[in-house]
């Protein structure tokens, strides 16, 4: 192992992850190509404890399957997925473990989904949703602390501890979701990935979920992969950004950084089409409007892929893949791949 | 005259459970060429209202009032007197352009469709203003494309057809109903600037029906809030968001995360939406509302149209509403 491994406060580390799905053939004859969508191509990012990173992009840019060969929810082509949750020195790769390590392994991170009702099983009280992990992962606890823990971890969401024993479709959008981050939160994880917890929420739902979730992190140090498609809750909610596009990272940035001085034309165009609730600021803001749609993952361009919807793309990009690389003499926290990155 | 004016709407559904009232008193006035935005959380009736309008409700719906559309009755008409009306005065777009298009039949047909049966117009002058009005929102090579069927296009594209079909016999209104809540905001923005654009140049009146505030703030003159299917606050857009005087507005604007500004805590509505089933007594806002008082749970306020045409439905002051907003950002 190298030696940034070693660092203490890193997590999760992700080197070169590529998920390919196989999608049939191209023609009907049996010599016709095989055809490969690349839904994430090479991405390597790094997580500290009690840091958030914001993964944003447009749908089908491949941020859900990101999080989801993260924890090995759908293999990956090739990449290591370094976990140092562990006292160990040297991390697990999540990709190569068995069966029984991956188990152990994954009591440490937890999943809160996009659908709330929908991620809930409708035939289970709320107290046996939330207990679930606990018994699956330690079967031996005595019911009386099940039902205890569980209670707790209701009251810690702002759920009342009495409405234990109702049903998912007794409550609202909100309370759903608060029931599955409670579900999330009961082992105690070290790592929580969020897909698009509050997209499927009203305004001033969403405000309360947010809120709860950042208050829980800093209470618990709990590290968050929160995806959304919108960039201001991103914004708001995460220490680091990530901007996918097409399966490649576009720009990783400190949040503040990101939204201050974007780099990449991507970004820069994703920032300014941002609508802002503000009649002042929107009329007067700045629209770099993209051209046509989000080219197919089936058929990406060569080179650069944002190339095709890009205003400074010249031959260079169609030629050659740009590096995720910082600004020279800048810190190296900033990274954007692009050839005429301001 | 107003081209369109709704007074003291209502809609009511039958449902095993009892009545839901959906939308309760709903008044208001759109005059010709002017955008009104229509913003609400789920729930609080604002597709509902434009529905009932358009004479789409479920069939468990029953609505009453009246909407006057150029001085002329058109709530709860006949379906073939209606028909008359829609398409060639109101158009409406819908929120999911794959589910409101016909995936067996080609994009040209579809099109084709409305000026045949609502204009008379020959099958060739049909394709060719179909292919012109395809050219008009901006579908690259129409004249080859509108021989796609819908699902060969992707979702901005098909909700560029959308805007096509609804505007192809020129309607005087053009109702859209969340017509970017499906897409990107990168496809989102060029959509919203595609409507403005064409109602500049087709002089369309526009009732934008949204839950995103922001897409309110650049794209209407006009706002109307609901909530519990009643009317909160009605201003203009400019006046509405610099200074909200309804506590239900307020919270709203402020538990938005803005990207242009670094927030440390959102601030929140407490608790959730009313179960319309069961709505609460007096002021629907009442149990989430931090200014509510005991008149606030005695009875529903009026909804007062001020001398500048404003309306706003609390019982509260307004002054004091403004004030507090004041001390917030201080």
């Amino acid at each position: 192992m190298n030696e940034s491994v070693k660092k203490p406060e890193t997590l999760l580390k992700v080197e070169n992850l590529k998920v390919y799905f196989d999608v049939g053939k191209s023609g009907a004859m049996p010599w016709s190509a095989k055809r490969v969508l690349k839904a994430v191509d090479g991405v390597s990012f790094e997580l500290k404890q009690g840091e958030t990173l914001g993964i944003v992009g447009e749908s089908g840019c491949g941020k859900s399957t990101l999080a989801r060969a993260v924890i090995n929810m759908i293999p990956a082509e090739s990449g290591r997925v370094m976990w140092l949750g562990d006292d160990e020195q040297v991390g697990k790769d999540l990709l190569s473990i068995s069966k029984k390590e991956t188990r152990q392994i994954r009591s440490q991170m937890q999943m809160i989904f996009q659908d709330p009702l929908a991620s809930l099983n409708p035939r289970m009280t709320i107290g046996q949703i939330i207990a679930e992990p606990l018994q699956t992962h330690y079967p031996k606890t005595p019911k009386e602390e099940v039902i205890n823990r569980v209670k707790q971890t209701m009251v810690k969401v702002g759920l009342l501890p009495n409405q234990i024993n109702r049903y998912p479709h007794e409550f609202s959008g909100g309370q759903c979701q608060r029931i599955g981050i409670a579900r999330a939160l009961i082992l105690e994880p070290k790592l929580i990935i969020c897909d698009e917890p509050v997209s499927a929420l009203d305004v001033s739902i969403q405000a309360q979920v947010i809120n709860l979730l950042m208050k829980l992190q800093k209470e618990m140090g709990l590290s968050l992969i929160f995806i959304a498609h919108d960039l201001s809750v991103v914004k708001h909610i995460s220490t680091r950004i990530m901007v996918l596009y097409l399966g490649n990272v576009a720009e990783v940035s400190p949040a503040k950084e990101l939204y201050e001085r974007p780099r990449h034309p991507y970004t820069q165009a994703l920032i300014s089409a941002v609508p802002i609730p503000d009649p002042f600021v929107e009329k007067s803001k700045e629209v770099i409007e993209l051209t046509g749609d989000l080219p197919s993952p089936l058929n990406p361009p060569s080179g650069c892929v944002f190339r095709t919807r890009c205003p400074k793309a010249t031959e260079t990009c169609a030629n050659q893949k740009p590096p995720l690389e910082a600004r020279e003499g800048d810190e190296d926290d900033h990274l954007a791949a692009c050839f005429f990155s301001d | 005259m107003s081209l369109l004016s709704v007074r003291d709407l209502s809609v009511t559904f039958n449902t095993l459970d009892g009545k839901v009232h959906a939308v309760n008193g709903v008044n208001f006035d759109l005059e010709e060429k002017q955008s009104l935005a229509i913003v609400g959380e789920s729930g609080s009736g604002k597709s509902q209202t434009v529905f009932s309008l358009m004479g789409l409700l479920s069939s468990n719906g029953t609505s009453s009032g009246s909407v006057l559309f150029n001085g002329q009755e058109i709530l709860n008409l006949p379906e073939n007197e209606l028909n008359k009306f829609r398409a060639n005065e109101i158009g409406i777009i819908f929120q999911d352009p794959m589910t409101s298009l016909n995936p067996y039949m080609k994009v040209s047909d579809q099109l084709m469709e409305v000026l045949i049966h609502h204009k008379g117009l020959s099958k060739r002058e049909a394709f060719n203003e179909s292919v012109d009005m395809l050219d008009a929102v901006k579908i690259p090579d129409a004249r080859n494309r509108i021989m796609f069927y819908p699902h060969e296009f992707s979702g901005g594209m098909r909700q560029r057809v959308m805007i096509a079909m609804s505007l192809l016999c020129r309607p005087k209104l053009l109702i859209a109903d969340e017509p970017t809540t499906a897409l990107d905001v990168t496809v989102q923005s060029q959509i919203m600037n595609l409507l403005s654009e064409l109602q500049q140049e087709f002089g369309t009146a526009i009732i934008l029906i949204t839950h995103d505030l922001g897409v309110v703030a650049g794209a209407c003159e006009k706002t109307l809030v609901m909530y519990g299917g009643r009317v909160m606050e009605y201003n203009h857009t400019d006046q509405l968001f610099k200074q909200p005087t309804h506590p239900y507005t307020k919270g709203l604007l402020s538990a938005i995360p803005r990207l242009d500004l670094n927030e440390e805590e959102l601030n929140t509505i407490p608790g959730n939406p009313p179960n319309m089933l069961n709505p609460p007594s007096g002021c629907p806002f009442q149990p989430r509302c931090e200014f509510a008082e005991q008149k606030c749970s005695d009875s529903l306020p009026d909804l007062l149209v001020n001398k500048d045409d404003t309306k706003r439905a609390c019982h509260l002051d307004s002054d004091k509403i403004i004030s507090s907003s004041r001390e917030a950002q201080l």
